[in-house]
């Protein structure tokens, strides 16, 4: 009985060794590049002895970068800026539409409601190159290119659907009589969407809303065809870093770094309700 | 405080790809300012869909209801001002369960302190008074039932709507609650409209009861007349514990009058009860009920004569089934009988416990046979 316990038990902490380095080692190897330069990232075999270096961030918090070929401007900043605008507001724009459309979805049933919820799912089924073409044609007559409006628009594509069927999912588990027993007691159903229904579904909200989030920031197509080097999140802005003289791997690193930070924290912050709503308001369809 | 009129009132629901489902057919029903009243029947018969017509929260297909002569069914929820205890319980999850009760009168006119009051007082009438503090996922399902009805309660509303108000007490708390309830009801003059299945609450309760089955109101009458003049076939044996018992039988003529024949599954005749003062045509075909509580045993019956089948004393009463001419009638007697299976006995059926009913129909024909119709 012990001995088949502790066996299982050192199975169990292997296993889950394994999946964390497997997890965690890109993240960890990334950390230290992004203190090393570039001779020590590319020397063979590589090693985790070096002397650490802060060049990489003060090239991307000054915007300066200087490499053999001469002198260049980077608007890393900037880009970091861009991604949190386009990020934020799209997942604000989606809640503001996707969350009174998930409880139209969960608790009427009206002609072709399936069939407008479904669409809105196929959403994610297609290829954004597939879509791209079309878009950047209408993007142009729009007079919607390079401008944060278009692509919050277009992020939409990514954060909707997925706050809308995941939030759909919370309001149907809440049952409608607790609504019913607000409205009787003299409330109207305004009051009662805001005070009851949204209440009752916050975690399947807050859940959603992270995700979409951190759909939005890692979205890299988009932004690399609609929009300018002005408007460009840090997924594109990463580009820059590939220059004439080289690529330069030591400002990558600290660029994602940098980037992969605000999403990190935050979903370190909410991660109950993470997976308290994906569990919960996925498995519920 | 209130009365209520729900008049030629019909519910179809159209689910789609579906046939439309007709739950509640051209009821009409007058509730008096004050009056308290049981929807009675078997689950599906459209009592629930009624009080949530009642309520707004479901359309009326056809028909009005008004509430003090103004109609309301179109009006929101909010507007109609009833109170409605859920089956469901429908607690607000973040509220304690005295914010739960207490929450139906902050919108009232009211100062804090006298809210504060009228939650204890309904509190302790149901017996909750220990778990204000406590929120709903944390008490049990009978506490839940008892919160929610408190909650429909504390409101005194013109007109109180309760679903299932205590399925879930165990018998003895529904006892003394039901009888709380009849109290706090009549006190505040609440008119009050509930929904049950179980008939004792009903007749315990209801000053008048709606029996309804299939969507159809099928009698609306005090406890005593659904109990003594059942209108039809499927109210007579509905209502009672343990039921009607019923036969196929006929009217047949006998010297000096007519008779009532009661015939067993072979067709034969099994027991026939003279039947003087009835005046239905002679051969006529009928149903006929017995109540079993009316059947007499022992010395001075005389009608027939039955096997017994089973004998079961319930500390309070015995349950016996007799076996006459192929048909099982079961009687209630308030004192043990010595009898068991296989034994005969002599069995008396009082006219004033057979009622007569159409075969096709199901419509009383006559009740009490003693009575001069």
């Amino acid at each position: 009985m012990e001995r088949v316990s502790t066996l299982e038990r050192a199975i169990r902490t292997v296993l889950i060794v394994l999946v964390l380095v497997f997890f965690l080692f890109p993240i960890f190897w990334i950390v230290l590049m992004s203190f090393q330069n570039n001779d020590q990232i590319l020397r063979i075999p590589p090693s985790i002895l070096f002397e650490p270096t802060l060049a990489n961030y003060t090239t991307l918090l000054t915007g300066k970068l200087q490499t053999t070929a001469g002198n260049l401007d980077i608007a890393f900043l900037k880009n970091l800026g861009n991604s949190l605008l386009l990020s934020t507001g799209s997942v604000i724009l989606s809640l503001i539409l996707g969350v009174p459309a998930a409880y139209a979805f969960a608790r009427f049933k009206f002609r072709l409601g399936e069939n407008i919820a479904f669409t809105l799912l196929s959403f994610r089924f297609a290829p954004p190159l597939l879509v791209l073409l079309p878009l950047s044609l209408y993007f142009k007559q729009l007079g919607l290119t390079d401008s944060y409006f278009g692509l919050i628009w277009i992020y939409q594509l990514i954060c909707l659907p997925l706050i809308l069927w995941i939030v759909r999912g919370y309001f149907e588990d809440v049952s409608p009589d607790i609504e019913h027993a607000y409205r009787v007691a003299g409330h109207s159903w305004w009051t009662t969407f805001r005070k009851i229904a949204i209440p009752l579904a916050r975690p399947g909200i807050a859940a959603a809303g992270l995700l979409a989030f951190i759909f939005a920031w890692n979205n890299f197509v988009f932004a690399l065809i609609l929009a300018s080097a002005d408007k460009q999140p840090v997924t594109v802005g990463a580009l820059a870093f590939v220059t004439a003289s080289g690529i330069q791997y030591g400002q990558i690193a600290a660029a994602i770094v940098l980037s992969v930070m605000p999403t990190l924290l935050l979903a370190l912050y909410a991660q109950r309700y993470l997976v308290e709503g994906l569990s919960l308001g996925a498995v519920k369809g | 405080m209130a009365s209520l009129l729900l008049d030629n009132v019909t519910k179809i629901y159209r689910p789609r790809g579906k046939a439309p489902v007709e739950a509640v057919k051209r009821v009409t029903l007058d509730v008096k300012d004050g009056e308290i009243v049981a929807l009675l029947g078997s689950s599906g018969c459209g009592k629930t869909s009624m009080l949530r017509m009642i309520a707004g929260f479901e359309d009326v297909t056809e028909g009005a209801i008004k509430i003090d002569g103004k109609e309301i069914h179109r009006l929101a929820p909010a507007e109609r001002d009833v109170a409605m205890a859920f089956e469901g319980y429908s607690l607000y999850p973040p509220l304690k369960v005295r914010e739960n009760i207490g929450f139906a009168l902050l919108r009232q006119r009211g100062a804090g302190a006298d809210i504060e009051a009228r939650v204890k007082e309904v509190a302790s009438l149901l017996e909750i008074g220990d778990i204000l503090d406590r929120y709903p996922s944390l008490i049990s399902a009978g506490q839940q039932q008892r919160t929610s009805l408190a909650r429909a309660l504390i409101r005194r509303a013109p007109v109180s709507l309760l679903d299932e108000p205590m399925s879930q007490l165990e018998p003895q708390l529904r006892a003394i609650l039901r009888a709380r309830l009849k109290d706090y009801l009549i006190a505040h003059k609440m008119t009050t409209v509930f929904v049950t299945h179980d008939q004792t609450e009903a007749v315990a309760l209801a000053d008048r009861i709606a029996v309804m089955e299939k969507g159809e109101l099928q009698q609306f009458g005090t406890p005593d007349e659904i109990k003594t003049s059942p209108t039809n076939l499927f109210v007579a044996s509905f209502i009672g514990e343990p039921p009607m018992n019923i036969f196929a039988g006929e009217v047949s003529p006998v010297s000096g009058g007519v008779a009532v024949r009661g015939f067993g599954p072979d067709g034969t005749s099994a027991f026939a009860l003279k039947a003087p003062g009835l005046e239905l045509d002679a051969s006529r075909r009928v149903q006929i009920g017995i109540r079993p509580h009316l059947i007499r045993t022992g010395t001075g019956a005389s009608d027939a004569t039955g096997r017994v089948i089973t004998n079961h004393w319930l500390g309070d009463q015995s349950h016996i089934s007799f076996d006459i001419g192929g048909c099982t009638v079961v009687g209630v007697t308030d004192q043990p009988i010595a009898a068991r299976a296989g034994d005969a006995l002599p069995v008396g059926f009082p006219l004033r416990a057979i009622h007569l009913f159409d075969p096709e129909t199901g419509n009383a024909l006559a009740h009490g046979l003693d009575r001069a119709p």
